[in-house]
């Protein structure tokens, strides 16, 4: 691994690491059942460089901004080095946003510059919401079929530059990436990330959890999010290892690729992880009962000789087959972006596939804690990595307040957002507004949220404001959206749900037809980011002088309801 | 060739089987998260079965947002 502590800026490790490893294998695309690409570190280089140069020639320089919207895919590493190359700001956008939503990021980000799919870019040539006079002057279009019109926009595929390239040195101060924590309805939050907040994390994420040439890490996450930009591009690559992009993320091959490519390390979300639980739970259940006996008599073994630290070659010689169908070389699943539950943790634990869940956010620069194996514990999130201080605020009497971190981690602000900065970064701390607790093993607990929002299981944050857009109009004499655990306090992380909350006017019943509005509506909204529940409030909503909803007195007032009966079922 | 329709009315009769449901149950403008309770993944699961029965590769872009059985249909259809 580079000694990242000698580096300024991504840019800079980046341009060493494509040097140092030249030989080795950076990335392995495939597409189904078929490879598509083998490349190695210096035909990466081979073809960043030239698009590094186009873009200069284009007038891309210094802090300039260029945002990425692809799926996972060689390209986008590639389109991202080339950009950093260049001295310029990244801006990774999530590509299953609406392209609405990417239209009114990319203006909120300032980029002069985007990156993107043709499937995705057919979508945004024509979006009504597309602005006039955008701020994006250039852009950049992948795998466009021969006859595309693409209009003013350019081949990713000719985007090439002759000549080579003047690298722009940045430093560790300087803004690396804009990444967008939420906001795509409402008040954007573009964390504005420092090339220090990377190099430190990579640092301590790879000290626990190390790559090297030969090690393999499956890219499923979105790369856009915080998580497969660090353990799926930055840490592989400073460190030599390879990176497996899949075309598609359907369950049969992902499962297949484990094998195929013999995975060192994947990171999911909690969706995936219950779904992969699923799969191998079918798979034991439908063994022969004899079988069925030695088999968790095989898992007892190994979570008594497993107790204290993971065992990697006893529990393969253990388990052999289960082992077998996920390649033999699977160190870790990380999961992130969302709360784990510790029994699906557990889970894998037993079967000697160690499951290192943590704890970030992206204003954090991805993971604050992480589970350390010494020993594995699934209720909990985890010890500070190095690096980071973590301390309770304002703890009740059971120990339990909101989480406050300290680290050269964490970002230098949102984007255009003064105010909010100073709100969520006091003293150098950043107040995450997530409750929780230390225990006595200096391990974190979480136990809910001091703030009005979801985390999906797909690991997706959702702010009731974001999607109220989608009820205006509405008839009812008022409307408001919220998460239900914010004003139900359950001390939980799982099971989050929004709830719409109405003031029906006087006289007017929640009727059929209503409901059908309404369910209509909330289905123009992503699957993920739908309400579950009607609630009917019998006051006018508490306002400020502006008129603007008092959302916390509000929810305070509905904290008064049993949830149980007060919500209705959508 | 087949019509739309019939795309459609296949498709309808492919996702009930595949989550055993009474394939009256389900009608094309339904949106099959909520109607049938899935989650992304599963969603993707039953594509796979579709494509099968189509004998067409449908990239995860083409259904990226898409929701409700018409639509995907529509997206099959376009690739017949």
């Amino acid at each position: 691994m580079l000694d990242l502590a000698d580096y300024s800026s991504i840019g800079e490790a980046l341009k060493d690491a494509l040097e140092a490893f030249a030989p080795e294998i950076c990335l392995i695309e495939a597409d189904r059942e078929r490879e598509k690409q083998r490349m190695k570190y210096r035909e990466f280089k081979l073809q960043a460089l030239p698009l590094a140069r186009k873009l200069q020639d284009a007038g891309f320089g210094a802090g300039d901004r260029a945002a990425i919207v692809m799926t996972n895919q060689p390209k986008w590493l590639i389109s991202a080095y080339a950009i950093f190359f260049c001295g310029g700001v990244l801006v990774p956008l999530d590509y299953k946003l609406t392209p609405g939503e990417h239209w009114r990021l990319l203006k909120h980000s300032g980029a002069t510059v985007l990156i993107t799919e043709y499937p995705i870019w057919r979508q945004l040539q024509t979006d009504a919401s597309r602005p006039a006079g955008s701020n994006v002057l250039t852009v950049v279009v992948t795998e466009a079929p021969p006859n595309a019109d693409l209009a003013d926009a350019h081949r990713w595929e000719e985007f090439a530059g002759g000549g080579l390239p003047a690298f722009v040195p940045r430093q560790r101060k300087d803004i690396a990436c804009i990444v967008y924590s939420s906001g795509t309805g409402g008040r954007p939050k573009g964390c504005m990330m420092t090339h220090e907040n990377y190099l430190e994390q990579c640092v301590a994420l790879t000290s626990l959890y190390p790559f090297w040439p030969g090690v393999r890490y499956l890219s499923i996450l979105p790369t856009n999010h915080a998580i497969d930009f660090m353990v799926g591009f930055f840490g592989p690559f400073t460190c030599g290892a390879t990176v497996v992009h899949l075309r598609t993320l359907r369950p049969e091959y992902v499962r297949e690729a484990f094998a195929k490519y013999k995975i060192t390390y994947v990171s999911l979300v909690p969706l995936v992880l219950k779904n992969l639980q699923k799969g191998l739970q079918a798979r034991f259940d439908a063994l022969p009962p004899g079988k069925r006996k030695v088999f968790d008599a095989l898992v007892r073994i190994n979570r008594a000789v497993t107790r204290d630290r993971p065992l990697p070659i006893v529990s393969r010689l253990l388990l052999k087959q289960v082992h077998a169908a996920f390649g033999g070389r699977l160190r870790a699943i990380i999961v992130g972006g969302a709360f784990a539950e510790p029994e699906n943790l557990q889970f894998f634990y037993d079967l000697g596939i160690p499951v290192a869940n943590g704890y970030g956010l992206t204003e954090a620069g991805t993971a604050i804690t992480v589970n350390d194996l010494k020993p594995f514990r699934a209720d909990t999130v985890g010890k500070p990595l190095p690096g980071m201080e973590v301390r309770i605020v304002a703890p009740d009497a059971e120990g339990i307040g909101e989480v406050a971190v300290r680290s050269k981690t964490i970002m230098s602000g949102y984007l255009n957002e003064p105010g909010l900065t100073a709100e969520s970064i006091v003293d150098g701390w950043l107040m995450t507004a997530d409750l929780g607790r230390f225990d006595s093993h200096g391990h974190l607990q979480l136990f809910g949220r001091k703030k009005n929002m979801i985390v999906t299981e797909e690991g997706k944050n959702i702010y009731p404001e974001d999607i109220e857009m989608v009820f205006e109009s509405l008839p009812v004499k008022e409307f408001c959206v919220f998460a239900a655990n914010y004003v139900w306090p359950q001390r939980s992380m799982v099971g989050e749900q929004l709830v719409v909350v109405l003031r029906l006017e006087p006289g007017q019943t929640l009727t059929a037809d209503l409901r059908r509005d309404i369910a209509g509506r909330n289905n123009r909204l992503l699957n993920y980011k739908r309400v579950h529940g009607i609630v009917l409030f019998e006051e006018d909503f508490p306002r400020t002088a502006s008129l603007k909803i008092k959302r916390n007195v509000l929810a305070e007032r509905l904290a008064r309801f049993d949830r149980a009966s007060a919500v209705l079922p959508l | 060739m087949r019509t739309m329709e019939q795309t459609t009315a296949e498709v309808l009769q492919l996702a009930a089987k595949h989550f055993k449901v009474p394939a009256d149950s389900l009608s094309a403008d339904d949106d099959f998260f909520k109607k049938l309770g899935i989650d992304s993944l599963q969603a993707l699961e039953m594509l796979s079965r579709i494509e099968n029965h189509f004998g067409i590769e449908l990239p995860d872009y083409e259904v990226q947002g898409v929701s409700d059985f018409h639509t995907l249909a529509s997206r099959i259809h376009s690739r017949l």
